[in-house]
């Protein structure tokens, strides 16, 4: 890949003028509201680009976020996270997961802890990256720990593909994808909700398409805006959705024209149905949501660590530390700073919960961020 | 802190420093090593020790021995000391080549002439396969001081803020050779001994307050050591921090920010206001050097902390890094 491709991806996108541009127009736009919106960015991704680039300073007092519950790290419940810890200490095993997911403690400790404990656990960059892993360990049981929402779940899905093709004898899954459009229903849903338009993730629909979030215009009323995780992209967002508040318009819109069309790519989408389907899953803070998780397709049980290592896996349901409030930030019924061990019991090097481990987690980004404001 | 050694807590950041402070300064505690200075000060002597476990051992721009020796040289250099004697440990691994053993050894020859220095004692000690990862090498130097009363816990708001040139290439490099990715042949460690410039830069009479090389932790934990050494705030414009674009490229495409990667030949300057235009003039004729920058100035807003400015105005605090940033570099 040449810098200069990557380079394309970003530049100017940060650019000031065009910025301050739109935190002009978004404050006369905004003088126009008869009420303070409160917009939910859905995603984790968002949320840091809004604290790592000041986004909330630039904009005016009646204009507000709510942070959503859109990180595969921080709604991961316990007992997921303790089957990856007894995975990783079974015999032969290395177990492999993406980033940030070796920090999350689970009821044990972390993955982190696991490994410094002498488990073999490996972090990677895209599941294919296991294939390599096997191959250099063929006495050994890779166990794939997939996480993620749309976006990365095609990968997976990839990954198995080559298994399956490539009789790749050394490989299993540990299937903890979600979706997005079920939890922005469970959170509407719910009376207490103060959510009024939502930021939806452009990756998820780079894959899925706009069209998953047509029913929130349509059938709850509520504006969706397709948006890129660049500063330039988020201020365009909000001032579109501002724009549909003063016109009065209720309206699925993408700003994020570079990649997303209507249905997304068909291919991915295609290869994500043959070998995954639809599951209920346990969100860590939101709690069962139906169908809102993906498994492993019965035919493929062989592949399925969840299913060959069912002996030793935990099964009972583990709740959040009785002080921790992610369950309520996840809602967006509370910002972090309102949890009474926001900064001091929990920080980044000791998480307590969820929100506080991930890098993109909502108590993370203002623990790192959001102190000036 | 956690009851077994994790990665994070080599990570030149966060949780590193509790681990020194909550069981090494406890242990050891004395006036010299409480300065927390990239040497000690003795005398009119500075002395150092660093450890180095790279992996890969060979990567773009260096290899483990230059990093050994720079890295030590580079440490006496930061208290305005001139390298003149080095000791030099290995642990090897059984079965390590020899032939890789002799380009890292030439490699660390060829540095110590560019410092001026010399190894004086060593040490040898092979270990079964699989103690160790091929080979640690450890360095200790001893350096003539030439210029004294450098120091970090003097930063004032009569100083601004420079750093000699582009940041974070060594870190990005190092990741790039170990994820595999293919950058744009250009991407190259900054590995280089820092006492020519240091000299450079006395020899013109520059007015150095403090100077330290961005190692682990990056420049984000130089400043923050800075801000909370010296009691002062220290506002940073990010538009002016020097990135390279295959170094901004590594970053977005893996969520790193420059400001945590590690360098092995960029250093933090603060000098006195009136000595800057100099100081980047001398920096400039240096090679590597082309994008040296002023990049910040020192106030009181908020004492101990580093912020980083915006350019379409909004703020942020610089945080010191933490957690395992990257997986082990250096
Ligand atoms: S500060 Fe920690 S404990 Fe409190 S809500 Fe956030 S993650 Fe949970
Ligand atoms: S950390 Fe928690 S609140 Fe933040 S994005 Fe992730 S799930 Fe959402």
């Amino acid at each position: 890949m040449s810098s200069l491709q990557l380079k394309d991806l970003y530049d100017g996108f940060r650019d000031p003028d065009v910025i301050k541009g739109y935190q002009k127009v978004i404050a006369t736009d905004a003088q126009k509201l008869s009420r303070t919106i409160n917009i939910m960015e859905v995603c984790g991704g968002h949320t840091h680009t809004i604290m790592k680039y000041g986004i909330l300073q630039l904009l005016p007092e009646n204009i507000k976020f709510v942070h959503g519950p859109g990180c595969p790290v921080c709604i991961m419940p316990k007992e997921r996270i303790d089957h990856a810890y007894v995975l990783s200490q079974q015999p032969n095993v290395i177990l492999v997961t993406l980033g940030d997911m070796i920090k999350v403690p689970g009821s044990n400790g972390s993955l982190q802890d696991a490994r410094s404990k002498g488990s073999d656990v490996r972090f990677v960059y895209s599941p294919l990256d296991c294939l390599k892993i096997a191959k250099e360990n063929p006495d050994k049981t890779v166990i794939f720990f997939a996480i993620g929402f749309e976006t990365t779940t095609p990968m997976t899905a990839a990954l198995l593909d080559t298994v399956i093709k490539e009789d790749i004898p050394n490989i299993l899954l540990h299937l903890n994808h979600v979706t997005v459009p079920e939890p922005m229903r469970a959170l509407i849903s719910d009376e207490a909700c103060i959510i009024d338009a939502f930021l939806g993730p452009s990756h998820v629909s780079v894959i899925s398409g706009s069209k998953i979030y047509e029913e929130f215009p349509r059938d709850w009323g509520k504006p969706v805006v397709v948006s890129g995780f660049e500063p330039v992209d988020v201020m365009q967002s909000i001032s579109m959705i501002v724009k549909q508040f003063i016109e009065n318009r209720c309206e699925l819109e993408v700003e994020y024209h570079r990649a997303v069309s209507r249905e997304g790519n068909l291919k991915a989408q295609a290869m994500v149905d043959k070998y995954f389907q639809k599951v209920d899953f346990r969100w860590r803070g939101l709690g069962d949501i139906p169908q809102s998780g993906l498994g492993l397709r019965a035919e493929y049980d062989k592949y399925n660590a969840e299913k060959i290592y069912d002996a030793v896996l935990p099964k009972e349901e583990i709740d959040d530390h009785k002080l921790c409030i992610c369950g309520d930030i996840l809602k967006g019924k509370a910002s972090p700073p309102q949890c009474s061990i926001f900064g001091t019991a929990c920080k980044p090097t000791s998480p307590v919960g969820s929100c506080m481990v991930s890098s993109e987690g909502a108590c993370s980004a203002y623990y790192k961020y959001g102190n000036l404001i | 802190m956690t009851k077994t050694i994790t990665l994070a807590q080599g990570n030149g950041g966060e949780e590193n420093n509790d681990l020194i402070k909550k069981v090494f300064y406890k242990a050891f505690k004395n006036e010299i090593l409480e300065r927390s200075e990239d040497a000690a000060v003795i005398g009119n002597l500075a002395m150092t020790t660093d450890s180095f476990t790279v992996s890969p051992l060979f990567f773009a721009g260096a290899d483990i021995g230059k990093l050994a020796v720079c890295g030590t040289c580079n440490d006496l250099a930061m208290m305005g000391a001139k390298p003149k004697y080095l000791t030099c440990s290995v642990i090897i691994e059984e079965g390590f080549e020899v032939e890789s053993l002799e380009r890292i050894v030439e490699s660390m020859r060829a540095e110590l002439a560019i410092n001026g220095a010399v190894v004086v004692s060593g040490d040898t000690k092979v270990v079964p396969k699989g103690s160790v990862d091929k080979i640690f090498i450890n360095t200790t130097g001893l350096g003539e001081i030439v210029q004294a009363g450098i120091s970090s816990n003097n930063v004032s708001e009569e100083d601004v803020i420079l750093i000699n040139r582009d940041i974070g290439c060594h870190g990005a490099t190092i990741f790039a050779a170990r994820e595999g990715i293919e950058m744009s042949s250009t991407l190259r460690s900054d590995c280089n001994s820092l006492y020519p410039q240091v000299k450079a830069l006395l020899d013109a009479g520059v007015e150095i307050t403090a100077m330290r090389d961005a190692t682990r932790g990056g420049v984000a934990a130089v400043l923050n050591e800075w801000a909370r050494q010296s009691d002062v705030c220290i506002e940073v414009d990010e538009e002016k921090l020097p990135i390279s674009d295959e170094v901004k490229g590594i970053c977005e495409m893996l969520g790193f920010e420059a400001t945590a990667l590690a360098n092995e030949g960029t250093f933090v300057l603060a000098i006195k206001k009136g000595s800057a235009a100099k100081a980047l003039e001398i920096l400039k004729s240096f090679e590597v050097c082309a994008m040296a920058s002023v990049v910040g100035e020192v106030t009181q807003k908020y004492p101990k902390k580093v912020i980083l400015k915006s350019p379409w105005g909004t703020s942020r605090f610089l945080e010191t890094p933490n957690g395992e940033l990257l997986p082990r570099i250096c």
